[in-house]
């Protein structure tokens, strides 16, 4: 695999994703639909968005154009890998009544289309690890997300620039990517350094008869490094989660919940919650059932809801579940924290709050 | 599986919701052979005292002849199932109960004394017990029927009083709210429409009425934020579901600025 540095032109780039399709996948890449950038499906890089960059704050994301004639200047839109690999509303299994009175059940399975997703941050990539932490890493593995996820080819983009809202440089997860990409990015002004990650991306570099990368062009690299972390906001993950652990009766949670909407905004544009729901949907005669699993969020009533009680019926204690959950119990969970850095729990929640403000409070709280 | 009793009622409403049964078509068809209709006046099938298990009840309480009418109603049926914003809240009408109807009715019409009606419009859980409500301007054909399934199995219907956000989301909408400074009622909003108004780039109107543990006073807060007046924010949460607990208080907060 060798991390080695090869200079793509920017005349090869429509040819490299050619290449991508002629292997059986359906290319995804950046696409403006409802103000913000998405991924959806091309077959033409003419059809990515040029020069657009991303204005976000806490509770606002906008889009405007700039100069550098770039496809990457923007940091990130609302949703990373996630719905990709595990998906909004997934049909688990079936039940039908038979002719004996007994009932079948079969699995819902089916393999979705190969996907090849170009232009995935590192913070999406140190999400998905996650995600697969937490599905696959214990047998039997989930299958659905399994399917979800075997299906990828992943192009990552090293930033260029962060958003207002990224943080990934503290939580140890950008603003460059180091692993769980096929193919990496890195956009310089005159084209492309592209460096492989597996075997399929090594192969798709040798094919494409690319020159290594100049001196010049990898200094070019390093000094985008050095701007995008330099443009961040900082927290200690370490500290964080020390403090957190501490925080069950701080004063601060109420203040927040007096913000906070119980919205579930937040967990759902997170790439690394996965909580979920499960629910049967029976046809109108009762010959058959569907059972069926949905994106929750330990925002809403159901979420608590054990054996005739809902735990957390009001909005502090379920804020401070997902904060604690995300930056410190996380890490006895999984080893490491929930939070990539992505900033975009800040970004979409409607009523403004700023999840490290909300750590700086309780933090606070818990000193005094 | 027992055959169960039906009758479709309606009070002071616009036809809409009872509409979500005839929409459902072939399941309609179905429905009739699972259950027994003895009381559908829109699909012309008439009994109004008939005893039945289950029965739908649309509009909301505004004229005196629907007093007796609701009781008789309730005394007719084992559940009694609400559907609609006019039937759960009162709905669009009850708008007049915050205000001087009878002036209302004189400003409006040409012969006001022809019209005989309450001076409120008030939901049918003030007058009965009501046991499941169906919340919507209009109900969705799915929320129905997934009522009725869970009746004719023999367990509670279940309840969707999660947020709007948490269905919009699911569905990949891009928030308008954070996009575009709207303000979008989807946060302290029932789900169950499929999230039809941000899907075309338009906020929420609430019509689903007041999910569980609404903050209405952050959400107007917000609105204040994107520079709406005063009365502005007092539409958002009267339009439709002005008289359901949460949306009436936070309109009246900001009616008296
Ligand atoms: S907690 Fe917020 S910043 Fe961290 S990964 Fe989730 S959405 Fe991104
Ligand atoms: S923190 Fe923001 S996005 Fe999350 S539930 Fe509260 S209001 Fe909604």
């Amino acid at each position: 695999m060798g991390h080695q540095d090869f200079f793509l032109p920017l005349n090869k780039l429509q040819t490299l994703v050619d290449r991508v399709s002629a292997a059986g996948y359906q290319c995804y890449g950046p696409h403006i639909r409802d103000a913000a950038i998405v991924f959806a499906a091309f077959s033409s890089v003419e059809q990515w968005p040029v020069g657009v960059v991303d204005f976000q704050g806490p509770g606002e994301y906008r889009l405007e154009s700039e100069t550098s004639g770039r496809y990457f200047y923007w940091a990130n839109g609302p949703q990373g890998l996630k719905p990709l690999t595990f998906f909004p509303e997934q049909d688990l299994w079936q039940s039908t009544r038979t002719a004996d009175a007994t009932v079948d059940f079969h699995a819902e399975t089916g393999s979705p289309q190969k996907m090849a997703v170009f232009g995935v941050r590192s913070c999406d990539l140190a999400a998905l690890a996650l995600l697969d932490r937490h599905f696959l890493s214990e047998s039997p593995a989930d299958p659905y997300y399994r399917d979800g996820r075997e299906r990828l080819l992943l192009i990552a983009v090293n930033c260029a620039r962060s958003a207002a809202t990224c943080f990934c440089h503290s939580t140890g997860d950008g603003p460059f990517a180091e692993s769980g990409f096929d193919l990496c990015l890195t956009e310089l002004e005159a084209g492309f350094l592209i460096v492989a990650g597996s075997d399929r991306g090594t192969e798709l570099i040798d094919a494409l008869r690319l020159r290594l990368a100049h001196k010049h062009e990898l200094k070019q690299k390093r000094e985008q490094f050095q701007i995008a972390s330099r443009q961040q906001r900082k927290l200690d993950p370490v500290q964080v989660r020390f403090d957190l652990a501490q925080s069950i009766q701080s004063d601060a949670w109420q203040e927040i919940a007096r913000d906070c909407l119980s919205c579930g905004n937040c967990t759902s544009v997170c790439p690394t919650c996965f909580c979920f729901s499960e629910m049967d949907r029976p046809a109108l005669g009762g010959e058959n059932s569907m059972r069926t699993r949905i994106w929750d969020s330990c925002f809403s009533h159901g979420h608590s809801y054990i054996h005739g009680v809902t735990i957390r019926e009001e909005t502090a204690p379920r804020y401070r579940q997902w904060l604690t959950h995300k930056f410190s119990t996380w890490v006895n969970q999984y080893g490491r924290s929930g939070c990539v850095g992505c900033g975009r729990c800040i970004t979409w929640c409607p009523a403004g709050i700023d999840v490290i403000e909300s750590i700086r409070q309780v933090s606070a709280n818990t000193h005094e | 599986m027992s055959r169960l009793s039906l009758a479709v009622h309606k009070f002071s409403s616009c036809d809409g919701c009872q509409l979500a049964l005839l929409n459902a078509g072939k399941d309609f068809l179905e429905l009739t052979r699972l259950m027994e209709i003895r009381h559908f006046a829109e699909a012309g099938i008439l009994d109004n005292n008939a005893e039945v298990d289950i029965a739908i009840v649309e509009g909301s309480i505004s004229t005196e002849a629907d007093l007796p009418r609701i009781q008789a109603i309730r005394k007719h049926s084992k559940w009694l199932l609400t559907v609609g914003a006019c039937a759960t809240s009162g709905g669009l009408q009850a708008l007049r109960n915050m205000h001087d109807s009878g002036q209302w009715m004189i400003d409006i019409y040409a012969t006001p004394g022809s019209i005989d009606s309450l001076e409120t419009a008030t939901p049918i859980s003030a007058h009965v017990p009501v046991d499941f409500e169906i919340w919507g301007c209009p109900i969705t054909t799915e929320a129905l029927l997934e009522a009725l399934k869970s009746l004719m199995a023999g367990v509670s219907p279940i309840e969707h009083s999660d947020k709007l956000c948490i269905e919009c989301k699911r569905r990949q909408q891009v928030c308008v709210m954070v996009t575009g400074a709207r303000p979008c009622m989807g946060a302290v909003t029932r789900s169950g429409c499929g999230a039809i108004c941000p899907r075309v780039g338009r906020a929420c109107y609430g019509c689903y009425g007041p999910a569980e543990n609404p903050n209405t006073a952050s959400l107007a807060n917000r609105f204040k934020g994107f520079g709406l007046m005063d009365d502005e924010i007092t539409r958002r949460f009267w339009f439709i579901n002005s008289a359901a607990d949460g949306f009436r208080q936070e309109g009246e907060t900001w009616d008296k600025k």
